[in-house]
């Protein structure tokens, strides 16, 4: 399957007073043409800010660490000048967000909004770009199109919102589309709703979907690809059928069992991942997780390289000669 | 949440299309405020009415502003001169009303001038933050240390007398609080996640700062427009007074006060009436102003 997107050793450093806050710290990370990849970890892990340093959205003190290479269909575009990489936003790559309820503008009709997406891009004229603004509410999934288009953010749900966030995003075909906890601020019935669009969609316009989210239902819904962030780093990666079924990474496998199952009881404890992540000013050294691993030994105290184990990567010193043995959890796919 | 169930809801189920947010949330928003706030109904009566009577001055009145009668010098008021006359036998209601006019050019001039003024400079310190950010703010706080009336002054003793020179100098004096607003407002405004989400949509700064971050930030500009014209209208009234304002024989409440004050006792018309004016139209904008924020600030909206 061809590349699209590919990371190497991206580096987000927060420069601020109280110290240098290194965000995202040396991920890689590959995207295939048509593929749903799904970025999983908890809050704080650098999840958005990965997402935000592939659009270049990174503002000051923020800044992607020179060394860091972004390359979209071979182009870095860590290297590109802010006009340039304006090209590549909304057309190319493009993004929706975690909170439906503020991603539109609260003054303009929603099809106002959607058509500004697509002239912003290419020359439209204004009536083709409403045609084509009906044309995406529809593909959306929105009823009466014509009708929602004149309607403002706030006479809409927040499931409504997102599809017109998800139709802005379309607008201009993009390759990759970036989805940054898409379904969290909405209720179950909607995420499935949303979720499904989402798929449905990638098949339909041939694109590939950087999905990000903490969310492991969703990853076992949708991911054909995952890696598994811990404090700035990629732990673990692979097919989700082998992530779930034998995850390698302590990490992974803990996050795995810290999820409730249907048919569990109140008696069965649910397991937790104990402490806390550590502060992104002053990583420890060696593995990250160490201080909250069950497995934590002597090489610990130096940091781990992703090894390849059975299907996966894994950045754990008990995979160093291959794949251990560790419990995982059925998903249907 | 009603709001949520929409999303379920088939075509001819969608509710109905009641008007009423029609032209957007500012202007649902203001026309809501209009039909309940009475605070704003009464501002906005004497307001309008003033302007009117201003705009249509030459229609109402048969006299002139500036034509000497002196055959009827302080004539009390009559049938025919119904607020009586002054010490040159003008007529003292055509002079109210072209004085009216006066009040209310130079007020919404010097207030238009202030408002693109902090616009401008509150939306490029906001945004841009930093450095420039900094050059830009302290140097309206060093503006703001001088008191409007003071600025004025300070502009007429170099440039001499003149209303056009006034309401340069009001523009200027009252500029520097509208770009502090305007500023507070955009740096909260350009965190919303529509922000970020259109920079991802590949629009330009520009296209950023004019489309989401303006619009949003602007209301609180209608209340500090409304209350500027309170102020720039006691302004020019107290500089007429001292004769600093408005020249002869150009009419004006405050230099008509200051001409008639020595005839307190035997014309008092001539001082009652100017006096009133400038109280009701202060009044009306300062009502309207007060309303207009207590129904449009949220803080105080809850609290009701």
């Amino acid at each position: 399957m061809a590349e699209l997107l590919r990371i190497e050793n991206l580096r987000t450093w927060f420069r601020t007073r109280s110290g240098t806050v290194r965000a995202v710290d040396g991920v890689d990370l590959h995207v295939d043409h048509g593929r749903t990849l799904c970025l999983v970890g908890e809050s704080g892990c650098g999840k958005s800010v990965t997402a935000l340093s592939i659009m270049r959205l990174i503002d000051p003190p923020g800044r992607i660490e020179p060394g860091s290479r972004i390359l979209f269909e071979g182009r870095d575009l860590v290297e590109l000048r802010e006009t340039a990489v304006r090209q590549v936003r909304g057309s190319d790559i493009a993004m929706i967000f975690q909170e439906p309820m503020s991603s539109l503008n609260p003054l303009y009709p929603v099809g106002e909004q959607v058509a500004e997406a697509i002239t912003a891009h290419g020359e439209v004229s204004r009536a083709r770009a409403l045609d084509r603004t009906v044309e995406l509410l529809g593909l959306v999934g929105i009823p009466s199109p014509e009708r929602r288009a004149k309607e403002y953010p706030h006479q809409m749900s927040g499931g409504m919102r997102q599809r017109v966030m998800i139709a802005m995003a379309l607008s201009n075909d993009p390759k990759l589309l970036i989805a940054d906890e898409p379904t969290t601020a909405l209720d179950v019935t909607i995420q499935a709703q949303i979720l499904d669009l989402l798929g449905h969609l990638r098949d339909r316009l041939h694109m590939a979907i950087l999905l990000i989210t903490h969310d492991l239902g969703v990853v076992a819904e949708m991911a054909d690809d995952v890696n598994v962030m811990y404090a700035g780093k990629i732990v673990e990666r692979g097919t989700v059928e082998s992530t779930f079924h034998h995850p390698q990474h302590p990490y992974t496998e803990a996050l795995l069992h810290s999820m409730p199952v249907l048919g569990m009881t109140q008696d069965e404890p649910l397991e937790v991942i104990r402490g806390i992540v550590p502060n992104p000013a002053a990583w420890p050294s060696g593995c990250r997780f160490a201080s909250r691993c069950d497995h934590a030994f002597e090489r610990c105290r130096h940091e781990p390289p992703l090894f390849r184990a059975a299907d996966q990567q894994s950045a754990c010193w008990l995979c160093e000669d291959g794949p251990r043995a560790a419990a995982g959890v059925a998903v249907a796919t | 949440m009603s709001s949520k169930q929409q999303a379920y809801l088939p075509d001819d189920e969608l509710p109905p299309d009641d008007g009423r947010s029609r032209g957007g949330p500012l202007v649902a928003e203001l026309s809501y405020v209009l039909r309940h706030s009475r605070t704003v109904q009464i501002g906005l009566l004497l307001v309008v009415t003033l302007l009117l009577l201003g705009a249509f001055a030459p229609l109402l009145t048969s006299y002139s502003p500036n034509r000497i009668d002196l055959a009827n010098t302080l004539q009390p008021p009559s049938r025919t001169h119904l607020l009586g006359t002054d010490e040159l036998g003008r007529d003292e209601l055509t002079r109210l009303l072209y004085a009216a006019r006066v009040s209310m050019i130079v007020g919404l001039a010097a207030v238009a001038i202030s408002n693109v003024l902090g616009v401008l400079f509150g939306l490029v310190a906001g945004y841009a933050g930093g450095v420039t950010d900094n050059v830009i703010m302290r140097t309206m706080d060093g503006i703001l240390a001088f008191p409007a009336l003071l600025l004025a002054l300070l502009v007429i003793s170099v440039l001499g007398p003149g209303l056009l020179k006034i309401l340069i100098a009001f523009g200027i004096a009252f500029a520097p609080s509208n770009a502090r607003l305007l500023r507070s407002m955009v740096v909260s405004v350009r965190e919303n996640e529509y922000v970020l989400a259109a920079q991802a949509l590949g629009a330009s700064r520009t296209r950023v700062m004019l489309r989401y971050v303006l619009p949003n930030s602007v209301s609180p500009l209608i209340v500090s427009a409304s209350l500027g014209m309170g102020f720039v209208i006691i302004g020019l009234a107290g500089l007429g007074y001292l004769g600093l304002g408005a020249q002869p024989p150009t009419a004006e409440w405050g230099a008509m006060l200051s001409g008639s004050q020595a005839r307190f006792f035997t014309a008092p018309w001539l001082l009652i009436s100017p006096g009133a004016a400038i109280l009701v139209a202060v009044v009306g904008y300062v009502l309207l102003g007060d309303g207009l924020r207590d129904a449009l600030d949220p803080r105080l909206r809850q609290s009701q």
